[in-house]
């Protein structure tokens, strides 16, 4: 009954404060946007003439801005970094989590790689930085593949835990069934356990792929100065040379930002709950 | 029989030996070695090339008279204390007004999470568009990211508006945890509004409090982008963090050795504030 009348009742000024505070979400989403598509000359100096529509809708800027970053190329290989830094992070830290999570209870290497590798999460990136720059140029790694290496390395300490914690919960029963089946613990693992831990395996990949997506400070340090360049890179490269001209800059910030909006419009839901899940566990 | 269970038992050892190997390998020459590494070169003079001496822990007691690097660290500290408390205020109000009941409920919380998915240096480039032209024109003020007394300010902007949406959609999960025959419980006793909100909904949130505290603290500790984006350490070096200016000054200005020096104390600051945190926050955690 009192469940009911709960139900019933719409709080309409929370949903009204709730629309007026998207303002502070909007606002410089707008202001970008608007910019972006404006005639530098429109242009004026009193805040009417930056926030205004623009009289026409113009193309122009984000052509320009696309040659001048060289924005398919960028967008190429930051695409190329996630997708492979995001399915080797899957296949090989599931893996290590089940091969450490199944015998860090009665094994005490395991035990202890387990925490080696978790204590990971407490070292900065900045004290990796500058020996890193070094063993990655003798290596000949200061390339993207170098950064993919590091990514798989520094997303390893909390994918670990997130997997062996999700482990925990699988029970040992099923992959008994397939021993005495005569399968192998490796085929065992590829065709009982990584399927079953598939929701493990969404919510790594979202903040694997959002944190190296929109990393800056590993590209720059590994491969910055080389050409090649990652979509938050060439945002910088621009910055330095072109900083003066608003309108092309912000069709760039747009152009930045495009291809993770449009990822969110399609997966929402597998998002919020990755990044939940990642936080939460 | 026990000959061939131990036979099965030795193969199964030893795949998880074949995977547990080259995943440390892997580990120990991306982490553990340029960690090692790093920490070597603190007891150095090098430059970040040619030769250098090894100079004992003369970089640390260097450290700590270095009004650039002390400036550093109480920047951060400050920024990230701030930031984290503004982060966590204003993530639990709007969690709790996104878990009542309310209108348009999914496009509200799915517009209030964008700014998770943005990477932070472009938004900070629009922030520090906002900043420059946008307020003051407003104010009619000087723009406060020339102001050595307030561009702190502006950074704690920037960090509070996109750490907000991971926080709040966190806080939305632990109330919704909440079960509610608590709350019946309650509102028989009378507890309403702040009461209700003091006495039996935030120590059942706790937990959450603990994930988002530190997360976000540890976040703060190590702003980096936005600073590259809006202020590159200025106006006088006053918003330079600690990552910053190990970037800066340890990869192009000469003080590789030094600033690897600095690095190692970052590392251990870093630690203790995120095991003391967890400890403090932990120990305040009720269970049901």
């Amino acid at each position: 009954m009192a469940k009911d009348k709960v139900k019933e009742r719409v709080n309409w000024p929370v949903t009204i404060l709730l629309i007026i505070g998207l303002i502070t979400i909007i606002f410089p989403l707008y202001m970008a946007v608007v910019i972006a598509f404006k005639d530098p000359s429109e242009m004026t100096n009193d805040i009417a003439g930056i926030l205004s529509l623009p009289s026409t809708w113009s193309l122009d800027n984000f052509i320009e801005a696309i040659q001048v970053t060289d924005f398919f190329h960028s967008f190429m290989n930051s695409l190329i970094i996630t997708v492979v830094a995001v399915v080797v992070s899957v296949l090989v830290h599931s893996l290590a989590a089940y091969a450490i999570g199944r015998n860090m209870d009665h094994k005490r290497i395991f035990k202890w790689s387990y925490y080696f590798i978790i204590a990971g999460m407490y070292v900065p990136f900045a004290i990796l930085m500058m020996p890193l720059v070094k063993q990655t140029a003798v290596m000949h790694l200061d390339n993207m593949v170098g950064v993919m290496i590091l990514y798989v390395v520094f997303y390893m300490p909390m994918n670990m835990m997130l997997y062996t914690g999700y482990l925990r919960n699988v029970p040992i029963a099923l992959e008994e069934a397939a021993r005495v089946d005569g399968a192998s613990t490796w085929t065992t693992y590829w065709k009982v356990i990584f399927p079953l831990m598939k929701p493990m395996h969404a919510t790594v990949a979202v903040i694997t792929g959002l944190a190296v997506w929109n990393d800056v400070m590993t590209p720059l340090v590994i491969m910055g100065g080389q050409g090649v360049n990652t979509l938050p890179l060439a945002q910088m490269n621009f910055q330095t040379a072109f900083s003066t001209n608003y309108n092309l800059a912000f069709a760039s910030y747009l152009l930045a930002m495009l291809p993770m909006i449009l990822f969110y419009i399609v997966a929402q839901k597998q998002i919020i709950g990755g990044v939940t899940n990642g936080a939460v566990k | 029989m026990a000959s061939t269970a131990a036979k099965v038992g030795s193969g199964r050892n030893k795949t998880f030996m074949a995977i547990l190997i080259p995943v440390l390998v892997l580990f120990c020459a991306f982490n553990t070695f340029p960690l090692l590494t790093g920490f070597f070169y603190s007891f150095t003079d090098s430059k970040g090339y040619g030769a250098f001496n090894i100079i004992g822990i003369q970089n640390y007691l260097d450290l700590f008279s270095d009004a650039r690097v002390l400036n550093s660290y109480l920047f951060t500290f400050k920024v990230a204390v701030v930031a984290t408390l503004a982060t966590n205020i204003i993530s639990l109000m709007l969690a709790i007004g996104l878990s009542s009941k309310i209108k348009f409920k999914s496009a509200l919380r799915g517009i209030y999470f964008v700014p998770r998915i943005l990477g932070a240096l472009v938004v900070g480039y629009v922030f520090s568009y906002f900043f420059t032209y946008i307020v003051p024109a407003i104010t009619g003020s000087e723009s406060i990211l020339a102001s050595t007394e307030w561009a702190w300010v502006a950074i704690v902007i920037v960090v509070v508006w996109q750490a907000c949406a991971q926080t709040t959609i966190i806080y939305i999960t632990g109330l919704s945890s909440v079960p509610e025959d608590v709350y019946e419980a309650g509102s028989l006793d009378g507890a309403v509004g702040w009461d209700k909100f003091r006495y039996i909904t935030f120590p059942l949130i706790m937990p959450s409090v603990t994930t988002n505290m530190v997360l976000v603290m540890k976040d703060m500790l190590m702003v980096f982008d936005q600073i590259v984006a809006m202020t590159s350490g200025g106006p006088a070096q006053s918003t330079e963090s600690i990552s910053y200016l190990i970037y800066n000054n340890g990869l192009s200005g000469g003080q590789f050795g030094y600033q690897c020096a600095n690095a190692v104390i970052f590392f251990i600051l870093i630690a203790v504030v995120s095991i003391l945190q967890t400890k403090f926050l932990n120990s305040k955690e009720e269970q049901l």
